[in-house]
């Protein structure tokens, strides 16, 4: 069994593969050490769901990795799989140069990243000290440096918080936290963060351009009030996650343009039945709980795969209707016992109040009125399989 | 003019004002020829001004004026860069290209611009029907008419082709000055003495490649100029990798008078490539990009090739091309033959660079410049950072890859930072290497990278905190 990806899925996964029973277990990690995006996040609260006490992101790490090693996990440092081909085979490089990995099943757990400055279109130059919150992260925990003193921070999803703190911890101080809409992403209490740190939160503000040439110099923000230029030296661009998903576009597997991940059926399985998908891969972002309790979900269903013991895959997914709902995962039911992926996780594209519902067999199968906001997890029970069941968030008139 | 002088050995035979694609392809042409040579560059790094943003294409010059002196350079530049590329390790992508016509209009113009083709020396264009076009393409809109395929039309590496260019040329003893910007200068006798921000560089042939500032150093240099350059804006996106799968042909609209129009193209690098905009603008340095008109591109890509739309974008770039008043290049002699102004290389520079030195070259001997040739022609190789060729990371020793998304190694990016002409900017160690380019745009290598470039920049990535 080869897993990509050291982070909490991943770990997760093969730790509970060698507890199954399985011999030969290796986990590939392109980053000098494992353990994911968690290393990179010098706050709390980690572990709640896997050590039961609040932890910090590096010590979650650490854990996480110790606990896989003790069960007798390899896991291979410095490996970066650069295709996936049928097989399944993993093409690797590393400073040993090309070598070829084959093995039974594959878990792909290869995470996600936010969206660049690119990704959003942003206007201005191209000057230096424009970073996701990712590539802070790692200038400020994993090389102890500091890229800006008075950044702007874009965006307020839970990670632009995680931002602030990372800003606090190297003495960087944000000057303001810019925010399209009237209310921040994440939910009470993170947004009483800013004011606690005297941060200004900017609501119905847009970044119209960064200006500067070698580093920022200032940016240009849209205002109720019309425009306005804003001194600061960077800006930390956050949020909007995006499974990282190059292996299972280049390597032909059918791919969710609403998810941007993989397709999977309940088990965790791609169009290719040899190879598994867990974790932030298989969606934008989930808490590193999630994706643990997801890995080790799936290492389940990876392991009755070896024995025959899961269904034939399904080839008929879960249909959508109206334009509310941002994505449905799992994509496909192929019915059977005990289900990796046990729930419909489901987002909405925007705010709004209406009635989530599942139908199924040509009725409502499970339903609820509730208020939808955007990265908020959405909830239904899976449908039965051959139902042709689908899935819609209807807004209140 | 060389046997006249009297002057000490400090003066240099020729000297080069401007580091872009024009001015290194000048410096390798010259001290190929044995001429003794120095290049000045006013940015950190080469290739920082209307070089850096462009599209990479090795054009054959189909739909250049024909007669026009940049139609002679393309045509010997396009030659002369599949007669080098393989000698100095760089890319040909042999893609070719298609001119699709979208209307009836665009249609009844496909025979002219054949025909212009033809008259440019490109015999082997080839008329397409819509389902031949479709059957070659098949990601394409069905709205397409017609089109015309252009065979000859390459995809190359638009930054390693100039770094090898002067790395050949450094080579045969050529010079490089960075941050070096030329305020003024008198002629002395045969000898130029030019005032820069490094000091005074004395040469008997003074070359002006500046691009973008080209005018202002002829009216420096020259109390005169022939042209005012007005810079032409260009916007592009990138597209993920797995978007590289959608096109195989570079596909171009039919062009108009002031643009050869938005083409969508693989890249040597593996991407997807849409654009470039034209917008005429006063500034020559700032590039700016703008939401709206990006995503006007983006729409216009989907247009095209409709599954786009599930594809991620990577990185947005601008670019500032050196257009003037004249359609033509502008190169002219003056002086009485010791100075040569090289302008208006609007935007067919990457495949007219090593014909227009070798014409430079011409007009120089013209002038009575002479130089003995080197007993021995030397080709140094640029590491290959293109996807048709084994990249680093393939090989033994490259200390793992530290850029995941371009799969750029430990070793790239130490070389890169080392030799003759090494990376003194992030954007030239990029330009390189191809470093945080992609689809992360430094999520994962910003820390590593920040450590292993530590005082090698002059605006570090970050400080130690």
């Amino acid at each position: 069994m080869a897993i990509v990806g050291a982070g909490p899925a991943g770990l997760a996964a093969a730790t509970e593969l060698r507890r199954l029973g399985i011999d030969r277990v290796v986990v590939l990690e392109r980053e000098s050490e494992p353990g994911g995006v968690p290393r990179h996040c010098g706050h709390s609260p980690y572990g709640l769901r896997e050590f039961k006490r609040p932890m910090l992101g590096p010590a979650y790490a650490r854990s996480l990795v110790s606990q896989a090693r003790r069960a007798g996990v390899r896991i291979a440092t410095g490996v970066t799989v650069i295709a996936l081909k049928k097989g399944p085979c993993l093409e690797i490089s590393s400073d040993a140069g090309l070598s070829e990995i084959s093995a039974k099943v594959v878990m792909l757990a290869t995470g996600i990243r936010e969206t660049t400055r690119a990704g959003q279109l942003l206007g201005g130059t191209k000057p230096g000290g424009v970073l996701t919150t990712g590539a802070l992260q790692g200038l400020v925990y994993g090389a102890g440096m500091r890229p800006f003193r008075r950044p702007v921070i874009l965006g307020t999803e839970l990670v632009a918080f995680s931002a602030i703190l990372t800003c606090r911890h190297a003495g960087i101080r944000p000057v303001a936290m810019i925010e399209p809409g009237h209310r921040t992403t994440a939910r009470w209490p993170a947004s009483l963060l800013p004011r606690l740190l005297g941060i200004p939160l900017l609501y119905r503000t847009g970044l119209v351009s960064i200006e500067g040439r070698e580093t920022v110099e200032e940016v240009v923000l849209r205002t109720p009030g019309g425009e306005r230029r804003l001194a600061a030296d960077g800006v930390i661009v956050t949020g909007r996650f995006r499974p990282e998903a190059s292996l299972v576009r280049l390597g032909g597997l059918t791919y969710d343009p609403a998810t941007g991940g993989p397709e999977v059926d309940e088990f965790g399985r791609t169009s290719d039945p040899q190879v598994f998908a867990a974790g932030n891969l298989l969606r934008g972002v989930e808490t590193a709980g999630w994706c643990w309790a997801e890995g080790r979900a799936v290492a389940g269903a990876m392991a009755r795969a070896l024995s025959g013991g899961l269904p034939p895959p399904a080839s008929q997914r879960i249909g959508q209707t109206g334009e509310h709902l941002a994505y449905v995962l799992p994509q496909r039911i192929a019915g059977g016992a005990a289900p990796a992926l046990d729930v419909l996780q489901l987002r909405a594209c925007s705010a709004a109040r209406g009635r989530l519902s599942l139908h199924a067999g040509g009725q409502e199968t499970a339903g609820r009125a509730l208020l939808a906001l955007p990265e908020r997890r959405l909830l239904l029970p899976l449908p039965s399989p051959g139902s042709d069941p689908s899935v819609s968030l209807e807004p209140s008139s | 003019m060389k046997d006249h002088t009297s002057a000490p050995d400090d003066v240099f035979d020729v000297v080069v004002i401007g580091g872009g694609v024009v001015g290194c392809a000048l410096a390798r042409r010259f001290a190929l020829e044995g001429a003794s040579v120095v290049l000045l560059e006013r940015a950190a790094d080469i290739l920082d001004g209307a070089s850096k943003g462009n599209s990479a294409i090795l054009h054959t010059g189909f739909d250049a004026p024909p007669g026009s002196l940049e139609a002679a350079c393309i045509a010997e530049g396009y030659r002369d860069y599949l007669d080098i590329h393989d000698r100095l390790g760089l890319p040909v992508i042999r893609s070719g290209a298609m001119v699709i016509a979208w209307t009836a209009e665009q249609d009844d113009k496909l025979p002219d611009l054949m025909a212009q083709a033809r008259e440019n020396g490109v015999t082997d264009v080839e008329a397409l029907t819509r389902e031949e076009t479709l059957a070659a393409e098949p990601h394409l809109s069905p709205a397409l008419k017609a089109s015309f395929r252009v065979p000859g039309e390459f995809l190359i590496d638009a930054w390693s082709a100039p770094l090898a260019y002067l790395l050949q040329a450094m080579e045969h003893g050529g010079q490089v000055i960075r941050r070096c910007e030329v305020r003024g200068g008198t002629r002395q006798g045969d000898v130029w003495a030019l005032d820069t921000t490094r000091g005074a560089i004395s040469g008997r042939l003074v070359i002006n490649a500046a691009g973008l500032r080209g005018d202002l150093v002829d009216e420096a240099l020259l109390g005169r100029r022939d042209f005012n350059v007005t810079p032409r804006k260009g916007q592009f996106i990138v597209y993920d990798k797995p978007a590289a799968a959608l096109a195989g042909h570079i596909l171009l609209p039919v062009p108009t008078a002031i643009t050869k129009g938005v083409v969508l193209c693989r890249t040597a690098w593996g991407n997807l490539l849409v654009g470039p905009t034209a917008e005429d603008q006063e500034d020559r340095d700032r590039a700016g990009l703008d939401h709206d008109t990006l995503d006007a591109l983006r729409i216009r890509g989907e247009e095209i090739l409709p599954a786009l739309r599930d594809h991620d974008i990577t990185a947005v770039y601008a670019g500032l091309r050196p257009a003037t008043e004249f359609k033509d290049y502008q190169i002219r002699l003056h002086d009485e033959g010791r100075y040569v102004t090289v302008g208006g290389i609007r935007s067919t520079g990457l495949s007219g660079a090593l014909g227009i030195a070798a014409h430079v070259v011409r007009m120089a001997r013209e002038a009575g410049h002479g130089w003995s040739a080197p007993s021995r022609i030397h080709w140094p190789r640029v590491p290959n950072i293109s996807t048709a060729a084994p990249r680093d990371c393939e090989s033994a020793g490259n200390g793992g890859i530290v850029c995941h998304c371009e799969q750029v190694t430990r070793r790239e990016i130490e070389r890169a930072l080392s030799g003759p002409l090494p990376a003194q900017s992030l954007a030239g160690l990029k330009r390189r290497t191809r470093v945080t380019m992609g689809r992360c745009q430094g999520f994962h290598c910003s820390g590593p990278l920040a450590t292993m470039t530590e005082g090698a920049f002059d605006t570090p990535m970050a400080e130690r905190a």
